[in-house]
């Protein structure tokens, strides 16, 4: 584990993350002004969705892992998803 | 001598660290003490149960009031339910063998996080702690049930709260835990162990891990939910406020279906263990196994939906989760069929792990097939809430990760101590448990399919034969408790000295010495390309 390579992420772009997620925080809440009808979570779990997505691959380094390490988590959002659409078999048809 | 070879010159039992006698345990971050810490809280907790539920059948030997009322049975069957499930049998063969056996299993010194495992075990304590405040302090006993089902969980003026938080606590061992096990398969196994080289049961813990891992947050969250909804009101199950009652039950089930996986599944591996040893014969389709294994966990995590067949949900859903729930059979059935075959033409040996082993598959099966009937929607309907459901799940989960508990530690048994217990008086105690189990469990197929609905303390007349046998079965099932425990507690310090493998098995924890040293290896082990845990 010692010989493993450790990626040295330079100050910028997590500077640069950082005000994406800021900028998206914002956006979110600016959203909420605007009616999107039925849309209005799903507006806001996409954003929520961008975010994650920026903190899983630059703040915990999924983008310098192993293969094998990001099959793994896009196994579990594949998951989450599934589990989300089976329940809504309920909701969608009741 | 390196610190390695110095350290191992005592084994773990004797090992003097910085700290001495119960301090030695409780601050141990050895995998090996931390797992028998584990087997003495869970075999507490599981005779408190145990004592609730025989108080249970107690009552239930004659119709009307026989030993408590109506209040008091309600809450009794909630305690008995939450410690057996949350406490005994959800960290079950893991947090006991898993914890023990993994790191020995896989050429290893101890788990990846040695004090994120102590961190777990102090968790399920304080977890412990909470759900007993609970029911010793505070207005009353929770009386809800284990399941925690909104709206009554936050209408019910008993002491909820320290109840929930304990469960929410209990789950975050549990996931720690997962995450443990699963960092430790992928980073630590020794050189020339490749996947296709693991025993079984380091199988069933790691996909039983990813269970723990990506199905306990959910409950944990709907625990929290339930809370904001008893202090705040915030109205997300409360049907008055706008919320959906049948929302908790979805949250619920997501988590507490895949949990039984977690119950099963490190049973499942146990018993793939005991067979091939006492059957002296390579395990008959090891791969199969695996692929149901993976199977199950998956499978099992899509299909919770069977739990709530009346609860009001859409038919579309209904179907769904019907066929799903037909299809996780398959890989079980896969698993019973490769252990038969496992047996046939074996050179059986007939020792205590084998019997309990042998009697697992029995329950087991009994208790799967039933499960079929309550996958079935029309039938389901029928027997849903009744003694039925109640008999099935006992069947799988006290029968299931019951049996391969007793199975696995009369196995490891000489393992772990060093000793040997006494074979005559643990036959005596798994044949009354066997015969207890049966007697106690099988009226109450009977008694459910006959109409006498789970939860109530009182029945019609009709059914006072079949309850009297059931309560009598449970008197020799605790007749053959305590023998095997005082056989196993007295073999401790009593029990001749075991060999090192007893039993002849292949795989590495029979390697080292009985008990095994502090780390376990004095070298890492380097498994050949012609080595495997079955190779007789």
């Amino acid at each position: 584990m010692e010989n493993e390579k450790h990626h040295i992420v330079p100050y910028r772009l997590y500077l640069f993350v950082l005000v994406a997620l800021l900028a998206l925080t914002f956006l979110s809440i600016a959203i909420t002004e605007i009616d999107l009808g039925s849309l209005t979570v799903a507006g806001a779990l996409v954003l929520a969705s961008i975010k994650a997505y920026l903190v899983l691959k630059y703040f915990m380094h999924l983008k310098y892992d192993k293969p094998y390490i990001v099959s793994m988590v896009v196994f579990v959002f594949a998951i989450f998803i599934v589990t989300v659409i089976v329940t809504f078999l309920d909701y969608l048809y009741r | 001598m390196n610190s390695t070879s110095v350290a191992n010159e005592a084994n773990y039992l004797k090992y003097r660290g910085k700290y001495k006698g119960l301090l030695g345990w409780i601050f141990s971050t050895d995998h090996k003490r931390i797992g028998l810490l584990y087997l003495y809280s869970m075999a507490t907790m599981f005779s408190v149960g145990l004592l609730l539920g025989l108080a249970m059948k107690l009552e239930l030997l004659a119709p009307g009031k026989t030993i408590m009322e109506a209040q008091t049975y309600n809450a009794t069957f909630t305690v008995h339910g939450v410690i057996m499930i949350f406490m005994v049998v959800v960290p079950g063969l893991p947090a006991v063998f898993g914890n023990f056996l993994l790191p020995i299993m896989i050429g290893a010194k101890d788990v990846a996080f040695p004090k994120l495992n102590l961190l777990s075990w102090w968790f399920y304590v304080a977890g412990v702690f909470l759900v007993l405040s609970a029911i010793l302090f505070g207005p009353g006993t929770p009386d809800t049930g284990w399941t925690f089902y909104a709206p009554y969980s936050f209408k019910t003026g008993t002491n909820l709260l320290p109840a929930i938080f304990g469960a929410f606590i209990l789950g975050f061992s549990s996931i720690l835990t997962g995450l443990n096990f699963l960092v430790t398969i992928h980073r630590l196994r020794c050189p020339g162990l490749k996947w296709t080289k693991l025993p079984l049961f380091v199988w069933t813990l790691y996909g039983t891990a990813w269970i723990q891992l990506l199905a306990t947050p959910v409950v944990g969250i709907t625990l929290v939910l339930v809370a904001l909804e008893r202090i705040f009101g915030v109205g997300v199950f409360d049907p008055a406020l706008g919320g959906d009652p049948i929302l908790y039950q979805h949250l619920f089930w997501i988590y507490s279906h895949p949990a039984v996986y977690i119950m099963i599944l490190p049973a499942m591996g146990a018993i793939s263990e005991i067979i091939p040893t006492f059957a002296q014969k390579h395990i008959f389709g090891y791969k199969a196994i695996i692929a149901s294994t993976m199977a199950i966990a998956f499978v099992g995590y899509l299909v919770w939906g069977h739990h709530m067949f009346t609860a009001g949900m859409s038919g579309t859903a209904q179907y769904y989760f019907s066929l799903l729930t037909f299809l996780v059979a398959i890989p079980s059935a896969i698993k019973v069929f490769n252990w038969i075959s496992t047996m046939y033409k074996g050179s059986i040996n007939v020792q205590t792990p084998f019997l309990w082993a042998a009697s697992f598959i029995f329950v087991f099966m009994i208790g799967g097939l039933s499960g079929l009937v309550l996958g079935a929607l029309a039938a389901n309907i029928y027997v849903h809430d009744t003694a039925f459901v109640v008999a099935h799940f006992h069947y799988i989960v006290f029968g299931g990760t019951g049996f391969a508990f007793f199975a696995a530690i009369h196995y490891w048994f000489p393992k772990i101590f060093g000793r040997m217990y006494d074979k005559t008086w643990a036959n005596t105690g798994w044949l009354l448990f066997f015969i207890g189990f049966v007697t106690l469990y099988s009226p109450m197929f009977y008694l459910g399919m006959m109409g006498m609905p789970r939860r109530y303390y009182d029945y019609l007349q009709e059914f006072h034969g079949g309850n009297i046998l059931s309560t009598i079965g449970s008197w020799v099932l605790v007749t053959g408790f305590v023998i095997v425990i005082v056989n196993l507690v007295r073999s401790v310090r009593k029990g001749p000295k075991a060999e090192m493998n007893p039993w002849h098995g292949k795989t590495l924890e029979w390697t080292v010495p009985s008990p095994p040293p502090l780390e376990n290896f004095d070298e890492i082990p380097v498994i050949e390309e012609n080595d495997g845990p079955y190779n007789y």
